[in-house]
């Protein structure tokens, strides 16, 4: 049952990354992406990762997509218009060759891992747990959350900057 | 659990590819953000999946940090974008030459 939904929400996650990237208008790519998001967010709880799961819908289908569908709302983007000549038929042959090599790629690496691992850890239940993610946070990882605490005010900070009506 | 782990590394390489397409074919700077989300999500699904299989929680720790960092990465770029728009009337990367003009 577990496999089966797994698959379910990658097919759906699939195809909406493929909406994004080859819709032709801006706010149904977001739109897209949003829905790829939750699908995938759904993939972490079935991967025990429940943690991350509500990451993922806060953090990135909440703060951040509403960041892109409101830049596509104030620069007023118009949907793209097919222009003939600035795409050169030859640039879709590199691509298919491009997804050939990367296919072949990951059929290599895929035998190697096959080899390795096959089946998730057993005694790995609550692992992906609050209290089990924060714990590594705060001992482990605790120069480094500070440091992404530093990155996000300079982030901040450079934002306002950036986005002044004067520069 | 029984989807093994190389189904969810194969996925997750797809979901790269298609990150990866969507920054070389789109003209539109936002669309390419969100490109570079999709493959920066794609990693993620990696991370976690190796955490979950290996039962080691370094991995889920990792994408947090990845998470904190595309925030900041978005907050950045969009910027950007809004303060080109500003100046150019445009958000077409192929129309977008210069730095300081």
């Amino acid at each position: 049952m577990t496999a089966v939904l797994f698959y379910l929400f990658a097919a759906l996650l699939l195809g909406a990354a493929l909406f994004v990237v080859l819709n032709r208008n801006p706010i149904y790519s977001v739109v897209g992406l949003v829905f790829a998001f939750m699908n995938l967010a759904a993939m972490y709880f079935l991967l025990e990762a429940y943690f991350i799961g509500v990451l993922q819908v806060l953090v990135y289908a909440g703060a951040i997509m509403v960041l892109f569908l409101f830049v596509v709302m104030l620069l007023n983007v118009q949907p793209d218009r097919p222009r003939p000549g600035l795409i050169h038929p030859d640039r879709w042959w590199f691509g298919l060759v491009a997804l050939i090599f990367v296919g072949l790629f990951m059929l290599l690496i895929g035998q190697g891992v096959r080899a390795l691992l096959t089946s998730p850890a057993e005694d790995a239940a609550g692992m992906g747990s609050v209290a089990n993610v924060g714990e590594a946070l705060f001992t482990r990882f605790l120069l480094p959350f500070e440091i992404a605490s530093l990155l996000l005010t300079v982030a901040l900070v450079g934002t306002v900057f950036l986005a002044k009506k004067k520069v | 659990m029984v989807v093994p782990l190389y189904h969810i590394l194969a996925f997750s390489g797809l979901l790269f590819t298609i990150g990866v397409v969507g920054v070389l074919f789109r003209r539109n700077a936002i669309i390419v953000f969100m490109s570079v989300e999709i493959m920066l999500n794609a990693v993620n699904l990696a991370f976690v999946a190796f955490s979950r299989y290996h039962g080691n929680v370094n991995g889920q720790v990792f994408v947090f940090f990845i998470m904190t960092l595309a925030a900041a990465e978005v907050a950045v770029g969009l910027a950007i974008i809004i303060s080109l728009y500003r100046n150019l009337r445009t958000s077409d990367i192929s129309e977008i030459r210069l730095m300081k003009y």
